[in-house]
């Protein structure tokens, strides 16, 4: 029962991008087409499952008993840009076909703030090791949401007749103001 | 002459957020009034000139491969000095900012001015650049909290000017997306006329 919980209220009630503010980048500049939107959840969450995890032991078994937790910045992004080349290495030896599909999206993710983001909440809340697994895929699934609607509704705004100074950045920025207004309507919902 | 091209440019025309829409998160996420984006802006900024600074003096002796992990370890140090220095010293700000002070780690701009500018220019230029961009990011976020806390909670750097509640939705999310949104919009408008 605390599981779902815990996912309904990233998936839905602080979602990770509309709510938290958290891999805007991404959200504004790959979301042009549901096809790639895909592509990027997909290796987004594969890395944030996995840096959770590896974060999360490293935090309670290296950082806490050796009371150096100041480190934690500096541990966690490098974990994560070591996690993220080594995903790729073993992708590209394992599936190829994965890798071909994920490959482009992968280096980015080094720099998505929501990786990190949700590494640091997941100490921060002090989740166990299973809710801290369960946190991760719900965000993930939260971010996937957000993006992959966030395309479709950009697909269709390509074809629009949009005031000429709002073309592109601008009015995907206040679309996706709309759609947070919408997301806001789950918060009695926990 | 050179060196305030280097400067000037970071404010309006490659403004990090209203132009080149590097650094989104922090924009977004922490504007809700003039004060936390300033503040924000300012702890971007140190980071920013610092790690510049660090990068261009080091440059040489980094081998090319390993270049990028170790601009974020230059950049995550820092950010850890700026992270243990507000706790220290303004508390309030420390909590208003919360998850986005380490997130400034992965904050596009540091990164983006380390590597296409600082790995390739001397030291001087580095940190003209660095404040330069520093500052851009730094303006655009107080403009950002300014029109949020103005119209979300009637009052700017904390002096209210109305009775009763602003228009709420400012302050929460939504507002933060929409406010951007035409703020890029103005920037759009401005640099049309300037070239």
């Amino acid at each position: 029962m605390e599981y779902v919980i815990i996912i309904i209220s990233a998936v839905f009630v602080s979602n990770i991008v509309l709510n938290q503010f958290l891999g805007i980048c991404p959200f504004i500049g790959v979301s042009n087409k549901v096809e790639t939107a895909l592509g990027m959840t997909g290796a987004v969450t594969f890395v944030m499952v996995i840096s959770t995890i590896v974060t999360y032991l490293i935090f309670q078994y290296v950082l806490v008993p050796m009371d150096i937790v100041y480190l934690r910045t500096i541990t966690f992004i490098l974990v994560i840009a070591a996690l993220v080349q080594l995903v790729e290495i073993i992708l590209k030896k394992i599936s190829p076909p994965l890798y071909q599909a994920l490959g482009i999206f992968l280096p980015l993710i080094t720099t998505n703030c929501a990786v990190l983001g949700v590494a640091v909440l997941a100490v921060q809340k002090d989740f166990t090791l299973m809710g801290s697994v369960v946190f991760a895929i719900g965000n993930a699934v939260g971010f996937g949401l957000a993006l992959v609607t966030f395309a479709g509704i950009r697909e269709q705004l390509d074809m629009m007749n949009v005031p000429k100074g709002m073309k592109g950045v601008p009015i995907a920025f206040i679309v996706a103001g709309l759609m947070a207004l919408a997301f806001m309507g789950f918060a009695g919902i926990v | 002459m050179n060196q305030w091209k280097n400067f000037s440019k970071g404010l309006i025309k490659e403004n990090a957020v209203l132009a080149l829409f590097l650094g989104l998160c922090p924009t977004l996420g922490v504007t809700t009034s003039a004060v936390n984006g300033l503040g924000m802006g300012l702890a971007t900024t140190f980071v920013l000139v610092m790690s510049n600074l660090v990068v261009s003096l080091v440059k040489n002796q980094i081998p090319d491969k390993v270049r990028i992990p170790a601009f974020i370890v230059i950049i995550a140090t820092f950010v850890t000095v700026v992270e243990l220095v507000m706790k220290a010293y303004v508390p309030s700000l420390f909590d208003a900012l919360g998850l986005f002070i380490p997130l400034i780690v992965v904050n596009c701009v540091v990164l983006g001015r380390a590597e296409a500018f600082a790995s390739k220019n001397n030291v001087f230029s580095s940190i003209i650049d660095g404040l330069g961009m520093g500052i851009g990011f730094a303006l655009a976020l107080t403009v950002l909290g300014g029109v949020r806390e103005i119209l979300g909670s009637g009052s700017i750097f904390g002096l209210s000017f109305i009775k009763g509640d602003g228009m709420l939705l400012f302050i929460l999310p939504p507002g933060a997306f929409i406010a951007l949104g035409y703020l890029i919009v103005l920037a759009n408008k401005l640099k049309e006329k300037t070239a």
